[in-house]
């Protein structure tokens, strides 16, 4: 058992990450594969996007109107210059869809975390403290069920338009989708957590913590939460999905993130206005990479709620 | 027996002639109406609606001839004075008579500091009533342009209007509130039914309009307008029946829609020019990163755009060929376009545009925020979207600020600009219309009323005021044609296109496309 550790790398921790039943169960399925493998590119590619975008979409003075709506390389009329063609104002699409996904990442990543933060910290205070405490935040987490995930996204983001000057809320937006998209997400992991505390806190070693005299908090924090990761990474992987897609949907709206940083929503609802016209490309490209990519993450959710689940081994 | 039978037979007839079918015309413009009081805004979204309601002492046919409309006849009785012979028996839609006193009333209240209108009242002096049904004109010099100016002074009654304290227009750009806002009482063949701003606004057939009787197969008796902002959603519903018609067809889809069965599009040059303008006027840009000084203010930087901007792009990408490429300030439809001003365009030259910054001082560019409508003229925020990567290959750095014509008009109209778009159609068919209201110095009348740059040459303004007492049409159109050329020397705007109009009807719908861009539901026939 003396493998070489590559170098640089903290030794056996390849190996370790080989010998382990997660990775033993993620090269079980190549549908798994297929969608890690999947995300692994786009991610790569998104924050990769200011080396790996054959143009920078962000400079306007590469822009060249004559080359809008050039159709893709294989069409009649496309560019090699432009591999799967250029919007309305002469923009590559595979650069502004690389660009607009990084959007799309940060903004999922980031309302994912908020909501998470939000979500186990809320959970994590109700199941422990239980009594009043637990129903108050039960009711409003019930409250917050009974309306669709995407009314308080519009809400929050409609609040804030009105309440901010027009220049801060440019600057703003993108916190405002986060805060939004988070908001509107958290009541999952606040309900997940809460259930897993209650299990967790008859059980012997947080009585024997509590027992010497440990403040609640580092109870909570120190020995509960490290118990309920497990279900939480498999409802944020989900989740992060889920963000994206109500991003995307929020900035098809109109209401996301600005016109100045485009996310694949905007993307799409700039290329509806050209779908009937024949222009397909420019919004079945960043659609069908907002397919792919909600799609692989929801499968690699789905493998990890197995992967993780002790019942299915 | 007989008799029975022709009784019958007329009752019959004066039953089939009385009871129009009822038909549902359903319209979506890009943008809506800002406001019902008929001189308040000046704008076409505005008057489109508004002149179905409203009417003037003159209207315009299809091909723009001037016809009677309150008016009956009107004939120049001295240099100064126009007398208007009214029609009899009209009524208001709350029922109240039409007569000179509403007249009178009308032409005084476009007259009024708060009017958008007195451009069309710039030469009147006073309305005096004769008897009931004549009015006369009076002018403070001879004007032979009152007729065509007269189709657009609205009529309204005197009596509601002061019963609802609304005797002087709303002020737009003060975005005052007034009772003629929401609330219309015209003698026009529609009647305001109901209306949610932007949403939806019901028009209702005047079954005791003069007119019906000369359009026989009019048959449309009510009119549903819904402004449906985006291009997509508006041919979706276009092509899926939810609409009848709509004057905004998205350009892009104009092709495709012409080998489409069950629409029919309509085509004609609309008389409007789509420019770009500067604030030239202040010491300082509002919304700039340059200080202390205006870079707008040297006609080097104003060049260097011009060279800058590349209309044959914008013509064969942007407008995909459904405009026409211009360097002046009128389009063909007013009396004096002379196309050859058009021809000297310059051809967009980058270095050339470089060369100007640089001797402006600005080698490096600098920042301004553009102001920019995306529901008033055909594609204006994709023109303005190219507009901002076309300045960006001279250093100058744009921040669009394309908004939605009810914020964008108060906006600009309050000069709160430093650089924007704007489209200018000419109802009077007269180039003086757009002369004064555009390029004049700002004075507090008509003159310079929407002129948002500050563009101030008392040279052009002694040549326009000269223009109005000006009988000859020769000498008066090379005036014209010289105020034209000043402006393309001074470049406080740059001309970009004309516009060209496509209308989409659905098969069952049939009603005249006007170069005016106005709809006119009473020439309308639904099968």
């Amino acid at each position: 058992m003396t493998a070489p550790a590559a170098p640089g790398s903290p030794p056996g921790l390849l190996r370790r990450i080989f010998d382990s039943d997660l990775w033993y169960s993620f090269t079980r399925s190549w549908i798994t594969m297929g969608s890690g493998i999947c995300v692994l590119l786009l991610v790569v590619g998104a924050l990769g996007a200011p080396v790996l975008a054959p143009h920078d979409t962000f400079d306007p003075a590469t822009l060249k109107l004559m080359d809008a709506f050039t159709p893709p390389v294989w069409v009649e009329g496309g560019n090699p210059t432009y591999l799967i063609g250029t919007d309305n104002q002469g923009r590559d699409m595979l650069s502004t869809i690389m660009f607009g996904m990084r959007i799309s990442l940060l903004v999922g990543f980031a309302a994912v975390l908020f909501s998470l933060v939000l979500g186990v910290g809320l959970g994590l205070v109700a199941g422990y403290l239980g009594g009043t405490i637990d129903a108050l935040i039960m009711r409003v987490a019930d409250i917050k069920l009974a309306f669709p995930a995407i009314l308080i996204a519009l809400l929050v983001d409609g609040v804030s338009r009105a309440a901010l000057p027009r220049d801060m809320h440019d600057q703003l937006a993108l916190y405002v989708v986060v805060f939004a998209i988070g908001v509107s997400n958290w009541v999952s992991y606040a309900r997940t957590v809460r259930g897993t505390v209650m299990v967790e806190r008859g059980k012997d070693y947080v009585q024997a913590a509590r027992v010497i005299g440990i403040h609640p908090a580092v109870i909570m924090v120190r020995h509960v939460l490290p118990n309920v990761m497990g279900p939480v990474l498999v409802i944020a992987t989900l989740g992060l999905a889920l963000a994206i897609l109500t991003e995307a949907t929020l900035s098809f709206l109109g209401v996301g993130v600005p016109p100045t940083q485009p996310s694949l929503g905007t993307l799409i609802r700039n290329g509806n206005d050209y779908l009937f016209s024949g222009e397909w490309w420019i919004a079945i490209f960043p659609g069908l990479t907002l397919v792919v990519l909600a799609l692989s993450v929801n499968l690699l959710g789905d493998w990890l709620r197995d992967a993780l689940n002790p019942k299915l081994r | 027996m007989k008799r029975g039978l022709v009784c019958a037979g007329a009752a019959l007839a004066v039953g089939l002639s009385g009871a129009v079918e009822a038909k549902t015309l359903r319209w979506a413009p890009q943008g809506d109406a800002a406001t019902m009081d008929p001189h308040s805004h000046n704008a076409g979204p505005t008057t489109d609606l508004t002149a179905q309601i409203y009417e003037a002492l003159l209207q315009r046919d299809p091909q723009l001839k001037i016809l009677p409309q309150l008016a009956t006849e009107f004939q120049s009785t001295s240099p100064t004075t126009w007398r208007f012979k009214l029609r009899p028996g009209v009524k208001f839609h709350n029922g109240a008579a039409f007569n000179a006193d509403d007249v009178v009333f009308s032409v005084e209240r476009a007259m009024a500091d708060s009017s958008q209108y007195k451009t069309f009242t710039n030469s009147v002096v006073r309305a005096v009533k004769i008897d009931d049904l004549t009015v006369d004109i009076v002018t403070d010099k001879p004007n032979p342009l009152i007729p065509a100016q007269f189709t657009e002074v609205r009529i309204m009654d005197k009596e509601w209007s002061e019963a609802n304290n609304a005797t002087k227009p709303q002020n737009f750009n003060a975005r005052e509130e007034t009772f003629t806002v929401r609330n219309a009482n015209g003698t026009g063949p529609y009647v305001l039914g109901s209306r949610q701003p932007d949403v939806r606004t019901v028009l209702t057939r005047n079954a005791d309009w003069w007119g019906w009787k000369d359009l026989p197969r009019s048959n449309v008796t009510e009119v549903v307008v819904t402004p449906i902002a985006n291009a997509a959603t508006r041919l979706a519903a276009l092509l899926s029946g939810e609409i009848d018609a709509t004057p905004n067809v998205p350009v892009q889809d104009v092709e495709r829609l012409r080998r489409s069965q069950g629409v029919k599009l309509l085509q004609t040059n609309e008389v409007r020019v789509i420019f770009l303008g500067f604030d030239m006027g202040r010491s300082e840009l509002l919304y700039s990163d340059v200080k202390g000084k205006n870079p707008f203010a040297d006609l080097n930087v104003r060049r260097a755009v011009a060279y800058a901007v590349d209309v044959e792009a914008i013509r064969t990408r942007v407008m995909r060929g459904l405009s026409v490429n211009t360097w002046q300030m009128i389009s063909p439809g007013v009396a004096q376009f002379d196309a050859s001003l058009d021809a000297i365009r310059p051809k967009a030259n980058i270095a050339e545009a470089k060369r100007y910054m640089t001797a402006a001082g600005y080698p490096n560019g600098f920042s301004v925020t553009m102001d920019c409508p995306n529901n008033r003229y055909i594609n204006d925020e994709q023109i303005c979207q190219a507009v901002v990567g076309m300045l960006a290959q001279i250093g100058i750095r744009v921040t669009l600020n394309a908004m939605p014509l009810a914020t964008y008009f108060p906006k600009i109209g309050n000069r709160d600009t430093s650089f924007f778009l704007l489209g200018w159609g000419v109802p009077t068919y007269d180039a003086h219309y757009s002369l004064q209201l555009l390029l004049q110095t700002t004075d507090g009348t008509a003159n310079g009323q929407w002129n948002y740059t500050g563009y101030s040459s008392a040279r052009f303004d002694a040549l326009v005021n000269r223009m109005t007492t000006e009988l000859d049409t020769r000498a008066r159109d090379a005036m014209v044609k010289e105020a034209l050329q000043i402006a393309q020397n001074d470049l406080p705007y740059i001309p970009l296109h004309h516009q060209v109009l496509v209308w989409g009807l659905r098969q069952p719908v049939d009603m005249p496309i006007t170069p005016n861009n106005q709809p006119r539901f009473q020439w309308a026939t639904v099968r």
